[in-house]
């Protein structure tokens, strides 16, 4: 491989003299100690690169070496259930290997799914793995194909060993293993991209219900400090409907990082029963560490999630925050001396998103299964203003968008997701999928809500000028309906036990019960029912506390409300027409 | 440790904090530099940037007096190290680590390197433990857990200084457990008073002994300033890490950290980002505040408590911007609740804990606390809009339930968040429960039935507003 030396260096960027051919985007060993780095500009005989880890140490003489390779990561089925750096090197192995657990080489059972002599195309299917793993398979590496020269049996076989051994046309043979290595900036290849069209039910009632995300889409979520994003990060990688979750803290807190790992061991899929560790990856760059590989650790993370989904497996991303990674861009933007565009960011910041957010899609695999990645990244806006380039840059390529109120946070309203900042353009395609889960009328029931909610913004606007006592009584009504459904529908605590996770049964229950109340009450106030009085009535404070208090499978208790609300506003008509 | 390293007479430029040597001697990055010049004490610097035939020292005192034909770099072979042992405690050093209180140096156990390696998050424990400050504010409503960073943001004038050492005077946990406590306090860039009447209160409350003060007062090197925290906290993880103590962390006046980081960048030419300060100083906080935290295997903690004024008030400045988003939560003082006479000034709906719900509830404190806490927020959150309503319309546009919560938010002030002295968990407890039967049940959606039945009395919640 070509070698190279260091002529200067400053922070983690490195001016070096190559003695041989190297390549933009080149994996590089720096120094003595062989830190990571990766070439990023070539002139003449120099290039420059950036470090991976605290340069403090190097200087000009030390030397460089080459790899021949893009920046590339390890991809292999034990990646599930650990937490690894923003260059997927594990994090959690010194640990282990102190409670003994890595000191035995593991052991992954494994099933042939092709014979010898026949042809393999690159991306299809080697074998299945065993052991209860949520049906990964074993795939050729996309790209390469061949005849099977030879191939093991059943059984368990080391992490590391051949599996496969297969002759290209070009008469190489290659080993396939449970491991493969992939360029993480490249996105790897699939037979087709299907629409997305079925949503990824994430639990939570304010996103299903309102602002719906497709599998295989695209979600922003920006918010200022202290509105809920990363608590809504971690609730979305604990409850939502994906087979594998790849959780990125890019830039973020160590501690957020030390409590995923301390709680997801604990709590179990609502779906399968199993623990959901055992269906994540975790991927940190806390924002103390080296902020060159923070920028990798974005595009490390959507490879892991990509290498999943190829498997024919539903992959959600959660990247928090993709503001610390486009800091990152602009600090060693700032370092090469590049001229700075809006903010200080470098000019390419648009497209660097659009190219990560590109990257979700529901797929028919080069295996022929299908599969998804969705991405859901969130934004720290400065000063939480939604125009700055991140958050305006990311509007343009995402397809749901949820934006946090500073407000509502205030309030301990969470999620603090603002109903009328928000949107989502999957609605129209997943309205099928809701006919077939038990709500034919779903889009019908969100644009009330939406409605609704829009009319309570107006309607207060005006109560500041007129006073909440001049607003005639359909109005009054307006209010309280808005109201409940903030109250009962939109607020769901991610600390709950019982309203944590919400099916779309119980959303569906849910939802029909307050709408139930609203057609009731605007019944009741055309007979002439005060709005004071079906402010008061006693259903309203159980409608409200309904998620808190009738938890998963209980149908029965929300029938047994329908009765409660028909009795109340019964009694209440009656009132009312006894007064006239 | 590599034998030092001297190169005299190599000096080629001298440009603000920067120092320019033809590259003599063999040295690494970010080494640390000792520079003499005839008649002048020695300063300190480090490699900032290295080339085939220069030197850039990035020197981290003034450069006022330094002429290029007698400048001396006397190169250490290492980063800037601290030496550290038992008796740190009681003792007063400069920003750069050394004694100014006419003692000796501190023997030396062990010699660290002011900028920690980042904690594998994998290492880190979840912090859990409470800590009881006797401030309803923060204990009732933004919990304050050991190994956690929570900054005040206030503002000039503001009593944030004297809220600080409250909290530090009173802090107790609820539950008994092993390791001493210990302080250190970081002065940057603070008064002569503000740093006396800290050391005066520790002497009057006891404390002194077991605090490590760090200072680096207004008058001194603005570029020391950006080194009187990593000294203070090597110092802390030493007594937590090795020592096995609960550390407390004082740091203030974090602005004047970020305006000689401004300053800094600015005299390297940097590209600035916003208002001018430094693209990186994201990063550079991060590699303050993430030195919070309670390690796997080992006992002792450190927690931050570090202060900041808000330029102009303003939260959304980046020093309180960027700040908030890298510490766990924010105390937020309030320039209104000053004027009202209300102590501590703490306004508790832009304030966050983002540590109080693992700290907090069953097994912790009380199993309502979380309840009640959310309780508090939603009720005060609808009172401070009815008042901006209020202030609109006037009272006569209000319903009578409006005019509740106008009442509510008045007693939330002045019963509550107001205090003259210290208060226990339970006295706050009391208090809260007795403002929310205030309002009318059927509006306390956050809490239980049965919670309301057990602290209000109400044994059905919607008939007794009846």
């Amino acid at each position: 491989m070509s070698e190279a030396v260091i002529s200067s260096i400053g922070g983690p960027v490195l001016r070096a003299r190559a003695t041989g051919p190297f390549h933009v985007g080149e994996a590089i060993a720096v120094g003595p100690a062989r830190l990571p780095g990766e070439v990023i500009r070539l002139k003449g005989s120099e290039l420059v690169a950036q470090v991976y880890e605290d340069t403090t140490g190097l200087r000009p003489g030390d030397p460089v070496h080459g790899s021949g390779r893009a920046l590339s990561v390890s991809l292999g089925p034990s990646l599930l259930g650990r937490i690894f750096d923003g260059l997927l090197r594990p994090l959690d192995q010194p640990t282990d290997a102190v409670r003994g657990v890595e000191q035995t080489p593991r052991r992954i059972a494994f099933k042939p799914l092709s014979k010898v002599g026949e042809h393999r195309a690159g991306g299809s299917i080697v074998g299945a793995l065993g052991e209860g793993r949520i049906g990964q398979l074993c795939l050729m590496p996309p790209g390469i194909g061949g005849l099977v020269e030879s191939i093991v049996p059943e059984g368990s076989y080391p992490e590391d060993a051949v599996l496969c051994v297969i002759r290209t046309p070009l008469g190489d043979s290659l080993e396939i293993g449970f491991t493969q290595f992939w360029p993480v900036r490249q996105p790897r290849p699939v037979a087709e991209r299907l629409p997305p069209n079925e949503p990824l039910v994430t639990g939570q009632r304010i996103l299903d219900t309102l602002f719906p995300v497709a599998r295989g889409g695209r979600a922003a979520l920006p918010g200022g400090f202290g509105t809920g994003k990363t608590v809504l990060q971690e609730t979305l990688a604990k409850w939502c409907d994906a087979d594998v979750i790849v959780y990125v803290g890019c830039g973020e807190r160590g501690n957020e990082m030390a409590e995923v790992l301390d709680e997801l061991p604990q709590l179990s899929d609502p779906r399968t029963g199993r623990k959901l560790m055992e269906r994540t990856v975790i991927i940190a760059n806390t924002s103390n560490m080296a902020v060159a590989a923070r920028e990798a650790s974005i595009y490390t993370a959507v490879t892991v999630g990509e290498y999943f989904r190829d498997q024919g497996l539903h992959v959600a991303l959660m990247a928090d925050s993709t503001s610390r990674w486009a800091e990152a861009l602009r600090e060693v933007a700032g370092r090469l001396g590049e001229l700075p565009g809006e903010a200080g960011y470098p000019a390419y910041l648009g497209s660097r998103l659009a190219e990560f957010y590109e990257r979700a899609a529901r797929v028919r695999t080069l295996a022929g299964g299908t599969g998804s990645l969705t991405i859901i990244g969130a934004i720290s806006p400065a000063a939480g203003d939604f125009s700055e380039p991140v958050t305006s840059h990311t509007k343009r390529f995402v397809s749901t968008f949820w934006g946090l109120d500073r407000e509502r946070a205030q309030a301990r309203f969470y999620p603090a997701v603002h109903p009328l900042q928000s949107y989502s353009d999957a609605a129209a395609r997943l309205a099928s999928w809701w006919m077939a889960h038990g709500n034919a009328q779903w889009l019908a029931d969100r644009e009330r809500l939406l409605t609704i909610l829009e009319s309570q913004a107006n309607l207060e606007r005006m109560a500041r000028i007129v006073g909440k006592d001049a607003l005639p009584p359909a109005q009054q009504l307006t209010l309280i309906c808005a109201e409940l459904i903030n109250e009962a529908l939109l607020r769901q605590s991610a600390f709950s036990e019982t309203d944590r996770y919400c099916s779309p049964a119980r959303q569906t229950a849910m939802l029909r019960l307050v709408l139930r109340f609203i057609d009731a009450a605007e019944r009741a106030l055309a007979r002439n029912v005060r709005p004071e009085a079906i402010a008061a009535l006693p259903v309203l404070r159980r409608l409200k506390r309904m998620g808190e208090e009738i938890g998963e499978g209980l149908p029965e208790r929300f029938d047994e409300l329908h009765r409660l609300l028909d009795e109340d506003l019964a009694r209440v008509e009656k009132e009312a027409e006894h007064a006239t | 440790m590599r034998p030092d390293i001297l190169a005299a007479g190599a000096a080629t430029a001298i440009e603000g904090p920067l120092l320019f040597l033809r590259r003599t001697v063999n040295v690494g990055l970010n080494e640390a530099v000792e520079i003499t010049s005839d008649g002048h004490a020695p300063r300190l610097g480090r490699v900032a940037a290295l080339d085939d035939d220069a030197i850039v020292v990035e020197v981290l005192e003034s450069t006022i007096g330094l002429a290029l034909h007698d400048v001396r770099a006397h190169f250490m072979g290492e980063p800037l190290h601290m030496a550290l042992g038992p008796g740190l405690l009681g003792r007063v050093f400069n920003g750069i680590g050394q004694p100014v209180d006419g003692g000796p140096p501190v023997a030396a156990r062990k010699r660290l390197r002011i900028d920690a390696a980042a904690v594998n998050p994998a290492r880190r424990a979840l912090p859990r433990d409470f800590i009881e400050t006797g401030i309803s504010a923060i204990d009732l409503m933004n919990a304050l857990v050991r190994g956690q960073k929570l900054p005040l943001f206030s503002g000039a004038g503001l009593p944030h200084d004297r809220i600080a050492i409250d909290a530090v005077q009173n802090a107790r946990l609820r539950k008994k457990t092993d390791g001493e406590f210990a302080i250190v306090f970081v002065g940057i860039g603070i008064s002569h008073d503000t740093a006396e009447a800290f050391r005066r209160a520790m002497q009057e409350s006891g404390a002194l002994a077991h605090t490590a003060t760090f200072l680096n007062l207004a008058s001194q090197p603005s570029t020391q300033r950006l080194l009187a925290p990593r000294f203070a906290l090597t110092a802390a993880e030493y007594l937590a890490y090795e020592e096995g103590r609960h550390v407390l962390v004082v740091m203030t006046d974090m602005t004047n950290y970020c305006e000689a980081l401004r300053e800094v960048s600015a005299s390297h030419g940097e590209i600035p980002s916003r208002k001018g300060y430094p693209g990186y100083m994201y990063s550079d906080l991060a590699s303050i505040y993430e030195r919070a935290g309670c390690i796997q295997g080992t006992q002792g903690t450190v927690t931050q408590l570090p202060i900041l004024t808000m330029p102009a008030d303003d939260i959304s400045h980046p020093i309180p911007d960027l700040t908030g988003y890298i510490t766990e939560g924010q105390v937020v003082l309030d320039r209104t609740l000053d004027h009202k006479g209300v102590y501590p000034p703490i306004n508790v709906l832009p304030s966050l804990s983002r540590l109080m719900d693992q700290g907090i509830g069953k097994g912790f404190t009380e199993s309502d606390h979380p309840a009640l806490a959310n309780q508090l927020f939603a009720s005060y959150a609808k009172a401070a809009r009815v008042r901006t309503l209020a202030s609109v319309v006037g009272q006569e546009g209000l319903t009578d339930l409006d005019r509740r919560y106008l009442d509510f938010a008045d007693r939330f002030e002045r019963e509550l968040i107001n205090q003259a002295g210290p208060r226990t968990l339970d006295e706050s407890f009391a208090i809260a429960w007795r403002l929310l039967r205030q309002l009318p049940p059927s509006e306390l959606t956050r809490v239980s039935d049965a919670q309301i039945a057990r602290h209000t009395g109400a044994s059905n919640p919607v008939q007794s507003d009846a």
